[in-house]
């Protein structure tokens, strides 16, 4: 029982080994809550796709694929520091989770940028669905569900790439004040497994989205 | 701590890995192989997030217990995908894409009844 | 390690979770997840209360076939609301909310759920939700039935729909927060020794619910954010004349909901099996079929949802699909009802008001169960869809047995919960006044549905009148049956007798520690060495 009241285990957990198994599956539970919450748009993604595929390709080349596939490697890229940094929390290198940290903030906030560049562009050229838009098409409704979901889809995604940010930001400056050790990292451990799969929605998001009537 | 730790070149091999999976996927996209690019996108993207699941959440040095939640999800999602599916591609009702790519639903006939497979 | 007999048999807990703080704070800011129940319990019998004066309404209104009480606009709202507080805000997180929050840790030997915070965050969301939804009473109501089917939420809908569905849309996160926290504190909160296979049957449940909660619930959230942003941007996600596809909205709502209506019952069944086996002195005949049969349930109930749209358009394949696999589900719950059955026989029965509760569980939910399966009958359902057969039910099931069973471990636990004992007398005429009046409302409901007599009107063809008279009558009979625990439970909270630890004589963890239990449940984190109910033990050690 030494280890528990250590100040690092709450007062529910045997060890601290009990702890970070639970956190962790408490994290892998939460992640089914998001792998169905996205799944339910993706899966009316497909029910409409099936119905107006030709649409689809339509509303799809409106979109800019580079950067979609800009994007796409930025959050891969992010995803390796988000690796990293975890790996240094390991190993108990303070600096090694601060500066990979840091870098994969960085890469968030570039694919938002991008993201920003990209719905200008979509509301110059009225693509705002229910608010501005219009195209020239004799299935321009189709065409316009396909930017719900586009916006609907990206939109939540973006949201999560928010919140994801604002984590790894208070990671920082716990880390920052020694908070974390190698007997103890669950923060960061869980954070990372939030951020892959923020990353592995996107990895279907762009060829779902992006890709579509190319050929 | 019984954390699993993987060395970092496995790391940087499925970033590689990741990145050339993504070029393959835009490259593929500009040829026309017909009905398949579909089932193309969606398995290179299936594959990669493997990728992702298995190396960089850890799932593969991971115990029994996580997969097993992970996979769970996954085929729940299956299933609400399948039967929504199943249901708008047996609809007697619908009439199937033409070449504009668009489906005019047929005035509301309720499909019950008079259904074109019982006929 | 100091054994934990010692800490039953000490009389008087100086120090149990009731005084281990006082004042509003100390309520508000717990983290205790035996406090954290008590929170849920006052909310939701609050919500309760507020379901059942639109039901009062409703029954009112029905008492002529002319539609003279109220508007027709009113009567949408009435039972749109009826049915939105009594599910979403009473049925779902009765049982798991406040049962399954106060039991499961204790029944498994932990100190607290896995993650504290998270329980009373939820418990905060969830009273967001509901202020949202008072709001919206506020507003003018909401009309769409509790099904918000598109495009009539999405699009025509004069009222407040779109609050409605923010306020399901928080409330869903913290019935997703309980699930979430029941999964993870089952799985690595157990006392060392206490495996799978002798946990309680109501933990099972809890797990298997909370699966539900977990898979299902984000799904519908997201599709009521859709109806949301589609009536705010005026886009047409699920409107026809825009492309959009109702049905398709039919499909996410009831992957969620028909799962949902097991998130309802589930925890119910597992309050019967631990009254069963208390009140019949036996062990639960089948155990590992009882256990898996939860499960079982939580899987298929995820196969089955397209029974609620045979006729709105879905395809006739899919229907006939549907339809099928309607029919597993019933294998689980048959398992589970002559077990139950099975258990009592040659048992030692006694009569108290818990075990009243689970007779009535029992033949209610049968009733309900076995005419479900009429429903999933696909020719059937063309003709019964949307009449008051439907109605019928779902109310045997929900009322007739979610609530019974919500009874039931309400009159089983309090002496726990709040360490006194009520008035066997006063409970017992309640119980049988609340089954009386129960089936005296629901019944001809079956009849005058089965006639033709759709579901969601207020006016009706004179020749139904006689049913709906008897509905009344028996909902007035009803609503005293649920009076009455009203007033001596709450009596007993000031002038009841101090319960004893282990008032019923019942096996199980939670019954080792004091009534009401301490702050940190277990001084010392319990062994377990021998199998759930193990009845016969415990006779052996009374001689
Ligand atoms: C033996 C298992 C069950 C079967 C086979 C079954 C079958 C059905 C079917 C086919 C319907 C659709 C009827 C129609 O709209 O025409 C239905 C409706 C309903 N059932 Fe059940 N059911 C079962 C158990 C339950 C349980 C356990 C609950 C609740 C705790 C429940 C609650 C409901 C509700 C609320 C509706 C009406 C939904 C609405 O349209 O508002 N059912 N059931
Ligand atoms: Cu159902």
């Amino acid at each position: 029982m030494s280890e528990a009241h250590s100040g690092l285990v709450a007062h529910q957990f045997e060890t601290a080994e009990q702890q970070r198994e639970t956190a962790n599956l408490g994290m892998w539970s939460f992640l089914i809550t998001e792998v169905m919450m996205f799944g339910a748009l993706f899966t009316a993604y497909g029910f409409y796709r099936t119905k107006y595929p030709a649409a689809f390709a339509a509303g799809s080349d409106h979109l800019d694929y580079l950067m979609g596939a800009f994007n796409t490697a930025v959050l891969i890229c992010s995803s390796l520091t988000m690796a990293l940094a975890v790996q240094a929390a390991q190993h108990g290198k303070r600096k090694g989770i601060i500066l990979f940290l840091l870098l994969t903030i960085l890469l968030g906030g570039v694919f938002l940028g991008v993201k920003v560049l990209e719905y200008a562009d979509k509301y110059e050229h009225h693509l705002i669905p229910g608010i501005h838009f219009s195209v020239d098409s004799s299935y321009a409704a189709q065409i316009e569900l396909f930017y719900c979901f586009y916006f609907a889809m990206t939109g939540l995604h973006a949201l999560h790439m928010i919140v994801g940010i604002t984590i790894l930001g208070i990671l920082v400056a716990l880390s920052h004040r020694r908070r974390f050790s190698t007997d103890y990292y669950n923060p960061v451990e869980m954070a990372g497994l939030y951020w892959h799969f923020v990353d592995i929605v996107w990895i279907f998001l762009f060829p779902l989205l992006y890709l579509i009537g190319r050929s | 701590m019984s954390a699993h730790k993987i060395p970092a070149r496995i790391y940087y091999l499925i970033f590689a890995t990741l990145l050339l999976l993504t070029m393959i996927t835009v490259e593929v996209a500009f040829y026309d192989i017909g009905i398949l690019s579909f089932p193309v996108a969606l398995g290179i993207a299936c594959f990669k997030s493997t990728l992702v699941i298995l190396y960089f959440m850890h799932v593969r040095y991971g115990t029994g217990l996580t997969g097993l939640f992970v996979s769970a999800g996954f085929i729940f999602l299956a299933i609400l995908m399948v039967f929504t599916l199943m249901d708008l591609n047996t609809r007697d009702w619908q009439v199937q894409p033409d070449e504009s790519g668009i489906s005019l639903a047929a005035p509301f006939d309720h499909g019950y009844g008079i259904g074109k497979q019982l006929r | 390690m100091s054994n934990t007999v010692a800490a039953a048999s000490r009389p008087e807990p100086d120090n149990n979770y009731l005084t281990a703080g006082y004042g509003l704070k100390s309520w508000l800011l717990t983290t205790d997840h035996k406090r954290i129940a008590i929170l849920y319990l006052i909310m939701i019998s609050v919500f309760f209360v507020i379901g059942g004066l639109f039901a009062v309404l409703i029954r009112l209104e029905l008492l002529t076939p002319a539609g003279d009480l109220v508007s027709s606009d009113t009567y949408n709202k009435l039972f749109t609301l009826h049915g939105l507080v009594m599910i979403f805000f009473f049925l779902i997180p009765s049982i798991p909310a406040v049962m399954g929050n106060f039991l499961i840790p204790l029944m498994i030997g932990a100190r607290d759920l896995a993650f504290p915070r998270i329980n009373l965050l939820s418990w905060y969301v969830f009273a967001i939700g509901g202020m949202t939804t008072f709001a919206v009473v506020l507003f003018g109501g909401v009309d769409t039935g509790w099904t918000f089917y598109t495009p009539y939420s999405s699009t025509y809908s004069k009222t407040a729909v779109g609050l409605t569905a923010i306020g399901v849309f928080i409330t869903g996160f913290s019935s997703i927060l309980t699930g979430l926290n029941f999964v993870v504190t089952i799985h690595k909160m157990r006392a060392p020794g206490l495996t799978w296979f002798r946990l309680p049957l109501f933990v099972w449940a809890h797990y298997a619910t909370s699966l539900i909660m977990l898979i299902g619930t984000p799904v519908v959230a997201i599709t009521i954010l859709l109806v949301f942003l589609e009536r705010v941007f005026g886009v047409g996600i699920f409107d026809p004349a825009l492309g959009g596809d109702p049905v398709l909205f039919q499909h996410l709502f009831w992957f969620y909901s028909h799962p949902a209506v097991y998130i309802m019952i589930l925890p119910s069944m597992g309050v019967i099996s631990e009254v069963v086996a208390c009140f019949s002195r036996k062990r639960i005949f089948g155990y590992g079929f009882v256990a898996f049969s939860s499960l079982a349930i939580a899987v298929l109930g995820f196969l089955i949802w397209g029974h609620h749209m045979f006729t709105s358009g879905q395809s006739i394949f899919a229907g006939m699909v549907f339809s099928i696999l309607t029919m597993l589900v019933a294998i689980p719950s048959a398992v589970k009802v002559f077990n139950w059955t099975a258990t009592m026989y040659k048992g030692s029965i006694s009569y108290e008001t818990p075990m009243i509760y689970v007779f009535g569980f029992l033949g209610l939910f049968t009733v309900g169960g076995l005419t479900g399966l009429f429903l999933g009958a696909l020719g059937l359902d063309v003709h019964v869809h949307d009449t008051y057969f439907v109605v019928a039910h779902f109310h045997y099931i929900m009322v007739g047995g979610a609530i019974m069973g919500y009874l039931a471990a309400l009159h089983f636990w309090w002496p726990k919960i709040t360490g006194k004992l009520y008035s066997e007398a006063w409970a017992k005429l309640s119980a049988i006044i609340i089954f009386i009046g129960f089936n005296l409302t629901f019944f001809p409901q079956f009849l005058v549905g089965y006639l033709g007599m759709p579901r969601r009107y207020h006016v009706y063809p004179d020749e139904f009148q006689i049913f709906q008279v008897l509905s009344t009558a028996g909902a007035s009979i009803l609503a005293i049956g649920y009076a009455f625990p009203a007033f001596y439970l709450t009596w007993s909270l000031f002038r009841g007798k101090a319960a004893p630890a282990n008032p019923w004589n019942a096996k199980g963890l939670e019954w080792t520690v004091p009534s009401p239990p301490p702050k940190h449940n277990f001084d010392t984190i319990p062994v377990v060495e021998e199998e759930a109910y193990d009845y016969s033990r415990l006779e052996e050690e009374v001689v």
